[in-house]
């Protein structure tokens, strides 16, 4: 069979304790995009064990068609059975596109699945487009450490698979009432693929989060005033389930933890969302986060160094914005 | 006896990368070559297992001639045996093409455990563990902070983002490793006396491994790279001057512009 035979694009939905993953939400929306250009529709794949209540929010966000695949031996993420099925659906089904998102757990499976189906996987995209004479995927990534971005494409073989970056596609909703078909995947004995045994699963607490990991990062400088006031930043970070970092200044005064410091002496970080408070930006702090997606500074003073990297800057006192700032944010977070 | 591979990849440090200004390629002259950090962790784990069981460790590594130096220092640090995997004709190969030579490396040697780093940190794309894994038929277990061997399984503290699993997993199988697992051991003078003079870098070629050409080099990879460029210079932002209540307007519709709300 040739290429052309394969149609349709398909979504890897992340299921975590039965919860879907948001960056699921992203790619489905994008998927939607990309089978639009390509007069096709965007399924979304769903595995776990009794999922199916997760469907409505799937097709809100744009999902056509949901395959379900629904076992016991799917309610934790394991990579071989899940290999199996996401395999098996694909080779039923033929899509021409197959998208995870770029997380522990997508970074596991797709890897297996392109060796398995024989084709190939672009990690770690951030931006993801139709050639609009092949049609082909072109998949955008960074490498070395983010220095380069190189666009790949995956042109004889099928489907053309990327992992994508969480919170790089933006999530749309369908406005008003929004269907898909569901069909049942039926597999037998999946449990016979259960190759290894997770013998315990071990939770983290969120306020350890490593600030390397942080999708967003909320970090307070001298300008904060005292240590007292670091519990804006945390209650900020809180709302967005991010955690707090500093600049050298404060760790050195004691205000916090030597592992919470970014900088040259401290540790770079590369988070969707920056968010520096009270810090001038020195040079050796500028170093360490400048490649953070997104950054936000506020600092009374209007010269300080830190609004030359800042995306959007505030002139202004952290200290009576944050909480404005923080509550407002949570009303909108609380509706969604 | 345990036998162990340990697959290490020859890196440039890119701490130590810049980019030409004018051309915005890589200037890679004068770049000091090192182990890939997570390969590394995966060697001293390596290690740490013949420590505490008794184990024959041997490390494989593809690329350019070069990379002997990367294995000479595996041995250096206590690694038995070295292989480095080298032609022409592996040159060009993306993940795919890659795991399938080191795949047919690995199926002529004994073995009961493979250890990989997770990533490398030039492409960083977490692919070649599982892929690897796939081409031999075994279980992989990803994210290792922790291996310890009981008899014939393998327990692995396997980290995800807000969890980690104890994994129990009969060998053979194949784990990926963290840089986070420990702190590789230096060379010692003697183990760089013996890398050198008592030990070898075994060179297989194309003509050495039992794989399809068209599963090996370019010809074998399925992606291909379409162009390269360097990331655009952020322009400079947007400064303002407002009023607490306007800021944080400001910032609120920002935010969801670019949809992080």
């Amino acid at each position: 069979m040739s290429i052309h035979d394969y149609k349709g694009v398909f979504v890897f939905v992340q299921q975590v304790d039965n919860k879907v993953t948001s960056v699921s939400y992203e790619l489905i929306s994008k998927g939607k995009e990309l089978a639009k250009e390509l007069n096709t529709e965007v399924t979304a794949v769903l595995l776990g064990h009794k999922v199916e209540a997760l469907c409505t929010k799937l097709a809100k966000y744009g999902a056509d068609k949901i395959v379900v695949v629904d076992d016991p031996a799917l309610e934790v993420y394991m990579t071989e059975p899940y290999t199996h099925a996401v395999s098996e659906v694909i080779k039923v089904h033929k899509p021409e596109i197959v998208l995870f998102g770029a997380t522990a757990i997508g970074r596991d499976l797709a890897p297996r699945v392109s060796a398995r189906l024989h084709t190939g996987l672009t990690a770690d995209c951030t931006k993801l487009e139709i050639d609009p004479e092949t049609k082909n995927l072109m998949m955008t990534r960074p490498a070395f450490g983010g220095n380069i971005m190189a666009t790949i494409l995956c042109p004889e073989h099928r489907p053309q698979m990327a992992t994508v970056r969480p919170g790089v596609m933006q999530r749309v909703e369908i406005e008003g009432d929004a269907k898909a078909d569901v069909e049942q995947f039926k597999l037998n004995d999946i449990a016979a693929h259960m190759n290894v045994e997770i013998a315990e699963i071990i939770k983290k607490t969120a306020g350890k989060m490593d600030i390397m990991d942080a999708k967003v990062l909320v970090s307070g400088g001298r300008g904060m005033g005292s240590p007292e006031n670091f519990k804006l930043l945390e209650d900020l970070a809180a709302a967005f389930g991010g955690t707090i970092s500093s600049s050298r200044a404060c760790v050195d005064a004691g205000w916090v933890e030597k592992d919470r410091q970014v900088g040259q002496t401290g540790k770079t970080v590369r988070p969707n969302l920056y968010i520096a408070c009270g810090i001038s930006g020195a040079i050796q702090h500028l170093a360490g986060m400048e490649e953070s997606e997104i950054i936000i500074a506020i600092n009374k003073d209007p010269g300080a160094p830190i609004f030359e990297v800042a995306d959007y800057g505030i002139v202004g006192d952290a200290t009576k914005i944050l909480p404005l700032l923080t509550e407002q944010i949570k009303k909108i977070l609380d509706n969604k | 006896m345990l036998n162990i591979i340990v697959c290490i990849k020859q890196v440039p440090d890119t701490n130590e990368v810049k980019l030409d200004p004018v051309t915005g390629t890589l200037i890679r002259e004068g770049v000091p070559s090192i182990i890939n950090p997570d390969d590394k962790a995966g060697l001293e784990a390596a290690l740490n297992l013949k420590d505490k069981h008794g184990a024959k460790v041997t490390v494989i590594s593809m690329g350019p001639q070069q990379a002997d130096l990367a294995l000479r220092e595996a041995l250096a640090m206590g690694a038995d045996e070295a292989i480095l995997v080298t032609d022409r004709a592996f040159g060009g190969a993306d993940t795919w093409a890659t795991s399938s030579t080191l795949a047919a490396a690995i199926k002529k040697i004994d073995y009961d455990l493979i250890i990989t780093g997770r990533q490398a940190i030039d492409g960083d794309t977490a692919q070649v563990g599982p892929q690897i894994a796939e081409h031999l038929g075994l279980a992989n277990i990803s994210y290792a902070e922790d291996i310890q061997v009981e008899g014939d399984t393998v327990v692995v503290h396997r980290q995800y983002e807000d969890r980690y699993h104890i994994i129990k997993a009969k060998m053979p199988c194949l784990i990926t490793a963290l840089t986070e697992m420990n702190k590789p051991r230096y060379m010692t003078p003697g183990g760089i006396f013996d890398a050198y003079r008592e030990k070898k870098v075994t060179i297989w070629n194309r003509p050495d491994l039992d794989v399809l050409d068209s599963n090996i080099g370019l010809k074998g990879s399925p992606t291909r790279v379409f162009k390269s460029f360097t990331k655009a210079v952020k322009g400079k932002g947007t400064v303002v001057a407002l009023d607490t209540q306007e800021s944080v307007d400001f910032l609120i519709e920002k935010l969801q512009e670019k949809f992080i709300l």
